[in-house]
């Protein structure tokens, strides 16, 4: 099995530079042609576990990233996104590469994966069971989602999970954590020696870093988990971690208002996001000191026979 | 003519299993580029094939299953919706193209993807129905003075208008082609033959089906723009296919063109599907419609040269090194045929430098 990290030297330059990157993340392949330096970095600091493909038959998504006009490899530079030719995006600055480059893979997901109730949130997992974090920017998802996956649970997934029509199970999609501001100081104090991509200043979010997702994490891409918690966190500066108990109708409202493919799905979108709210106990989570916050989930999962 | 994958495949779906993983990979990209995924889901369902599809590939097919489900139930809505709105007008109209599809449930529809609802009305109720959608929570999309005359004045249609509360949009005509185009197909003649689609609603209709092939054949052919060239095309197969098992639709066919002012459109049309699809045309009516409608030599060499980079998916793996300049040619010749010259170069003009104040040039 090869993985991006095993590659010899100079060989993932090459390959996104020529015939492209085949890349497996979570359910899927994405092949990948770039021609912008931090996009190179960033997938070789962020994704070293991850599995090259072995076949290079078949991608579900062909993405592309270049310069845009010829000049523009060097006057103000830019990096533009095409999805096998079709560019729906204008293009950012250049060092902004990275983060383009996780945004349109999220993208190309959550615009075709209809097999899926894609909704807009974090996944972690202990012991088979999952807990669904939906969450607007801002509300510091993404710190928790960092903080619990070092402590204990596996990263599902940090932007989109995939609940899955056919049998109501969740599918994993670890990738990088994005990070904003603040969080990603609070990170760099919290964890032990921590993988950040190079932090880029004035994206339209503020400072945006990816932390790499644990290698364990990686390599269980392949296994599901049960729903069991909907948990909408919301982070309170100087507040107790208390997790407050949510009606399950509004809960579905929700979780409505954060998933991507919820209208588009019509019906089954209707009975999978119903699927789901039965299968799990939902709250309102507020917290402001991580630990704490921590002692909470795993307390949750104790009860959880 | 070395014809893409996909439509290799569309002509035969039965097919569809000797096709490799790595086949499969190009189809579905060619589709994308198309906007053919459902229409290729639809047509493997229809050929009972999808079994014998790998499984990666048939994953991305349910994608599109999925969405084709969602948009015609959506559709079949809308047109509930204007029905309400217009049912004080108390005027029939006629849907246009892919609405029109879908509620006469032909087989044409399944899978047919498309963002508008086009009908058309009588030019002198063209005010009332505008009324009428304003008041049911439609608006015009385009404010500006210049484009309203645009529309009003040169084009067969008015501006484009969207439901508030449901982003929708509707484009209401008058006519097939514009006032200043080089054909005037009367709308009075499409109107006659219209066909009362019953369980649509009050007012509902659809074109008569050798009207409905000669729109779809004027509305590609007399067009600029091709990324929709391959699904014009499919819906022009599909339509013959099913219109054509009954004679009197092809010996109606050559003469209404002809009546319409049509026939060019028409003899491109048939050209094109057959040498595309291998669509069933009876020889009969090739030849009254070449005697009616081909061009002559050089100029149909040209168009062959054209069309046969424009027909085909716009995806890089379809393209040569004259797909651009082909391109660039077929859309100033669809504003040709929409516009004559003097008016051509004013609007060209006026888009170029956004004045809204200037006067038009003399």
């Amino acid at each position: 099995m090869t993985t991006v990290a095993s590659l010899p030297a100079g060989a993932l330059e090459a390959l996104l530079a020529g015939p492209g990157l085949y890349l497996h993340t979570g359910p899927f392949i994405n092949h990948i042609t770039a021609d912008n330096a931090p996009i190179a970095a960033g997938i070789a600091r962020m994704y070293g576990d991850y599995r090259v493909a072995e076949s290079t038959a078949f991608a579900d998504f062909h993405v592309h990233f270049d310069s845009a006009a010829p000049w523009r490899r060097w006057w103000h530079r830019q990096v533009r996104f095409s999805h096998d030719g079709f560019r729906p995006f204008a293009p950012l600055p250049r060092e902004q590469g990275f983060a383009m480059f996780e945004w349109m893979l999220n993208w190309c997901v959550s615009s075709r994966a209809h097999d899926y109730l894609i909704i807009h949130a974090a996944v972690v997992e202990k012991n088979g069971c999952a807990a669904v974090l939906p969450a607007p920017p801002g509300s510091g998802k993404s710190t928790l989602c960092a903080a619990l996956v070092h402590r204990g649970w596996r990263l599902l997934s940090d932007e989109l999970a995939l609940v899955r029509l056919a049998d109501g199970l969740i599918v994993p999609l670890p990738r990088p954590i994005s990070l904003k501001n603040v969080s990603i100081d609070v990170m760099r104090a919290y964890l032990d020696a921590p993988v950040f991509s190079t932090p880029v200043g004035s994206t339209h979010k503020g400072t945006v870093a990816h932390l790499k997702a644990p290698a364990d994490s990686v390599a269980r891409s392949d296994d599901t988990a049960h729903p069991a918690w909907v948990i909408f966190p919301k982070y309170a500066p100087g507040e107790a971690a208390v997790l407050t108990p949510m009606p399950r109708a509004r809960a579905f409202m929700e979780l409505a208002d954060n998933a991507f493919n919820f209208s588009m799905l019509g019906g089954a979108g209707f009975d999978a996001m119903g699927d789901l709210i039965e299968r799990s106990d939902a709250y309102r989570f507020r917290y402001s000191v991580l630990d704490e916050a921590i002692d909470v989930f795993a307390e949750l999962a104790r009860r959880r026979p | 003519m070395k014809l893409p994958v996909l439509i290799r495949l569309l002509r035969a779906p039965a097919t569809a299993g000797d096709y490799a993983l790595a086949d499969w990979d190009m189809i579905l990209r060619q589709a994308v580029s198309a906007n053919l995924t459902a229409s290729l889901w639809a047509a493997m369902d229809q050929a009972g094939v999808l079994e014998r599809i790998p499984a990666p590939a048939r994953t991305h097919l349910d994608w599109s299953r999925r969405l084709a489900e969602r948009h015609s139930a959506a559709v079949c809505w809308e047109v509930a919706k204007i029905a309400e709105a217009l049912r004080t007008v108390d005027t029939p109209f006629i849907l246009l193209k892919g609405a029109a599809y879908v509620m006469a449930r032909l087989p044409a529809a399944r899978g047919r993807l498309f963002s508008d609802v086009d009908i058309m009305v009588p030019r002198e109720r063209l005010l009332d129905v505008e009324g009428a959608l304003m008041m049911h929570g439609w608006m015009s999309e385009k404010q500006d003075a210049y484009d309203q005359r645009y529309y009003r004045d040169w084009m067969h249609e008015l501006p484009p208008m969207r439901n508030v509360r449901r982003s929708t949009t509707i484009d209401v005509h008058h006519a097939i082609l514009p006032p200043t185009a080089r054909a005037h197909p009367d709308s009075a003649l499409l109107r006659s033959a219209a066909v009362d689609l019953e369980h649509a609603g009050a007012g509902v209709q659809v074109l008569s089906p050798t009207d409905m092939v000669l729109h779809s054949a004027t509305h590609l052919f007399f067009d600029g723009e091709f990324d929709h060239g391959l699904r014009d095309m499919v819906d022009l197969d599909r339509l013959l296919r099913q219109f054509g098992s009954d004679p009197a639709f092809w010996s109606a066919l050559p003469g209404r063109a002809a009546q319409l002012e049509l026939a060019r459109p028409l003899f491109y049309a048939l050209r094109y599907v057959r040498l595309l699809f291998g669509t069933p045309v009876p020889p009969a009516v090739m030849v009254e419609v070449d005697r009616l409608g081909r061009p002559g030599a050089a100029m149909l060499k040209l168009m062959d040269a054209m069309f046969e980079r424009t027909l085909v998916p716009p995806h890089a793996s379809c393209s040569d090194r004259w797909t651009g300049a082909a391109r660039f040619c077929l859309y100033v010749r669809g504003n040709w045929l929409r516009m004559p010259p003097l008016m051509l170069m004013r609007h060209l003009f006026h888009k170029a430098f956004l004045s809204s104040k200037t006067t038009p040039l003399a």
